[in-house]
């Protein structure tokens, strides 16, 4: 039994098919890239992942638990978080209310004490210490991405989604969110991680999966897929052709 | 220390309120009943919309049922049974339409919770006019109108103190939360369909109380009466004047727009629904976010306009410029 198993996974539009039979699996511990042009259907995978949309066919499971078809906080407490590719904030809550949120809403008790002090530290681990009080509007996009990080990671996932989280890093944030992220790894959890920027995607992750037009492309270790002709071809014309 | 003296200001208000039947007249009673009333209306309509930002306008619905199930059964059972049965009923619809509706996005919201009311209406009046064969009922209880003022406080008291309790909990982060974005609560691990359905449905039995306690007032019901949607939209403008994410601001609201509309309707009987829209637009236009959110803004500006000069420095660019802008 894989960790992560989606099988035959579809989602459609109306008329549109956004993700088309997508199967493939995440073995425990892994960090994978799902990587593919632009509307092929990443973040559409994601989203049914995290439970933001129901499937049209196909299943989710998580270490044998069906995810598809649970409702989306029911996913959390089983273990998945994420960001999202245009950040969401909780815009009239303060930086740290944000984080306590995810804490004192996830699987378990915990006392509104020993958040606070999680909260703290999470924000410390982003690279926002200090910085709780503010409102969360108040922070820069990169500021705000960070604390959508910290709030993930409050709700303890063992799966961890995140959508383009690197995009617009300047290269010494840059390399900060690289360390980062092979640090949330290195902790144990399972990372799939949706990105454009391919010196990230080589730094951090193994393994790629690539979709292209709803349907998955490739699959295999990220140095011969990002070398795949097919793959290379899906990206020709797009701003990310400089792939291969 | 603040709570303290917050809990001790509200008690002696509690108190000195308590006591008006004492000296007020049986106008005053009448008028303070209807006050108390829609602080009551409004203050537990926002305990719902105002975090949730859900707009509706079921007020009179469950208003309605609560005037009704009092005027049928008030000879059958004593009067905390029949407050109790009516809160029952209520909360059982309310249930079911919350199920309904709460999967429902903004406008649709408000168009069903509209819809509804009407539909409760014209059902009662069906069954009123096919099955019993009768439109209206006479409703005599044996207490007088300041008992009915003292249970109507109580309910407010009461809602005030759930109001009070949820701002300071869990339950109040988990409404600010689907408030802001339902998709990153849910993702946070918030069940939030059952968080709106239970403080939907709490509210609702607080507003199908109000016209459980006020229907002896009336000593005369029927639909048309009962089932007002001017109720609703009084109870929405109320809240939003005041401000529906505060504790007080509903009251805030309801205080004075009662006392308006008393007069109005007293001396202009036949333009008062006319005013009324033009104020409901004025509101949504001068004040979206409520009197004490303006009032907070205002003394911000004069606290951080006053420590600039005493210390001496230069207004900031942006909202500083604007300032000087507006003042010429
Ligand atoms: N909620 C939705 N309703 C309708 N169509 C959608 C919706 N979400 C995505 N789509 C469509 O599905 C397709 C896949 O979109 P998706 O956002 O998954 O692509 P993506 O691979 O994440 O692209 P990008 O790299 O630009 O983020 C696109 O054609 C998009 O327009
Ligand atoms: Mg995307």
């Amino acid at each position: 039994m894989a960790f992560l198993e989606i099988s035959d996974l579809s989602k459609r539009f109306g008329g549109l098919t956004a993700v088309n039979h997508v199967s493939f699996e995440l073995a425990q511990g892994e960090v994978v890239a799902l990587l593919g042009p632009n509307g092929s259907g990443k973040t559409t995978v994601l989203n049914m992942i995290s439970g933001l949309l129901p499937v049209s066919g196909g299943s989710i499971t998580l270490q044998g638990k069906r995810l598809s078809g649970l409702p989306a906080h029911r996913i959390a407490h089983a273990g998945v978080a994420r960001t999202f590719q245009l950040v969401r904030v909780l815009p009239s809550l303060t930086v740290s209310e944000n984080i306590l949120a995810a804490i004192l809403f996830r699987a378990g008790h915990t006392s509104e004490q020993e958040a606070r002090i999680e909260a703290a530290d999470l924000l410390a681990a982003v690279g926002l210490e200090g910085r709780g009080g503010e409102k969360a509007t108040d922070l820069t996009y990169i500021d705000q991405k960070r604390m959508e990080l910290a709030r993930a990671l409050a709700s303890r996932p063992k799966l961890l989604l995140l959508d383009e989280w690197l995009a617009g890093l300047n290269p010494s944030e840059l390399r900060i969110g690289i360390d980062l992220i092979a640090k949330l790894n290195a902790r144990g959890i399972t990372i799939l991680l949706v990105e454009h920027v391919m010196d990230a995607v080589r730094a951090l992750c193994p393994r790629a999966v690539v979709m292209n037009a709803g349907s998955k492309l490739a699959d295999g270790p990220t140095a011969d897929v990002l070398r795949d002709p097919e793959v290379v071809r899906a990206y020709l014309g797009e701003p990310h052709a400089a792939v291969a | 220390m603040k709570t303290i003296l917050g809990l001790a200001a509200a008690a002696i208000a509690f108190a000195g309120l308590a006591a008006a039947p004492l000296y007020l007249g049986t106008y005053g009673i009448g008028l303070m009943i209807g006050l108390i009333g829609y602080v009551t209306l409004a203050s537990a309509w926002a305990l719902f919309s105002g975090p949730t930002r859900f707009v509706s306008l079921a007020t009179v619905a469950f208003f309605g049922i609560g005037a009704y199930t009092v005027s049928v059964f008030y000879e059958s059972f004593p009067p905390l049974v029949v407050l109790g049965l009516a809160a029952l009923i209520g909360l059982g619809v309310s249930l079911l339409v919350g199920l309904a509706t709460l999967r429902l996005a903004g406008v649709y919201f408000v168009i069903f919770t509209f819809g509804l009311a009407e539909l409760i209406r014209q059902l009662v009046t069906w069954y009123e006019v096919n099955i019993t064969g009768t439109l209206g009922r006479y409703l005599f209880v044996s207490y007088g109108p300041e008992v009915v003022y003292w249970q109507l406080l109580v309910l407010c008291a009461v809602t005030f103190g759930i109001g009070y309790l949820i701002q300071r909990s869990r339950l109040g982060l988990a409404l600010k939360m689907i408030g802001d974005d339902e998709v990153v609560a849910e993702h946070c691990g918030l069940p939030t369909a059952r968080v709106k359905l239970a403080l939907f449905a709490l509210s609702s039995v607080i507003i199908t109380l109000v016209g459980a306690i006020q229907a002896p007032r009336w000593t005369y019901i029927e639909p048309t009466i009962v089932f007002n949607p001017t109720i609703s939209f009084l109870t929405l403008i109320m809240a939003l004047l005041g401000g529906a994410t505060r504790l007080w601001g509903p009251a805030v609201g309801a205080v004075p727009l009662f006392l308006l509309f008393e007069w109005l309707s007293a001396n202009f009987p036949d333009h008062y629904s006319i005013i009324l829209g033009l104020l409901f637009m004025a509101i949504v236009f001068v004040l979206p976010r409520g009197v004490l959110d303006f009032l907070e803004g205002l003394t911000a500006r004069m606290k951080s306009e006053r420590s600039r000069q005493a210390a001496g420095t230069a207004p900031e660019h942006g909202k500083g410029r604007l300032a000087e802008g507006e003042a010429k």
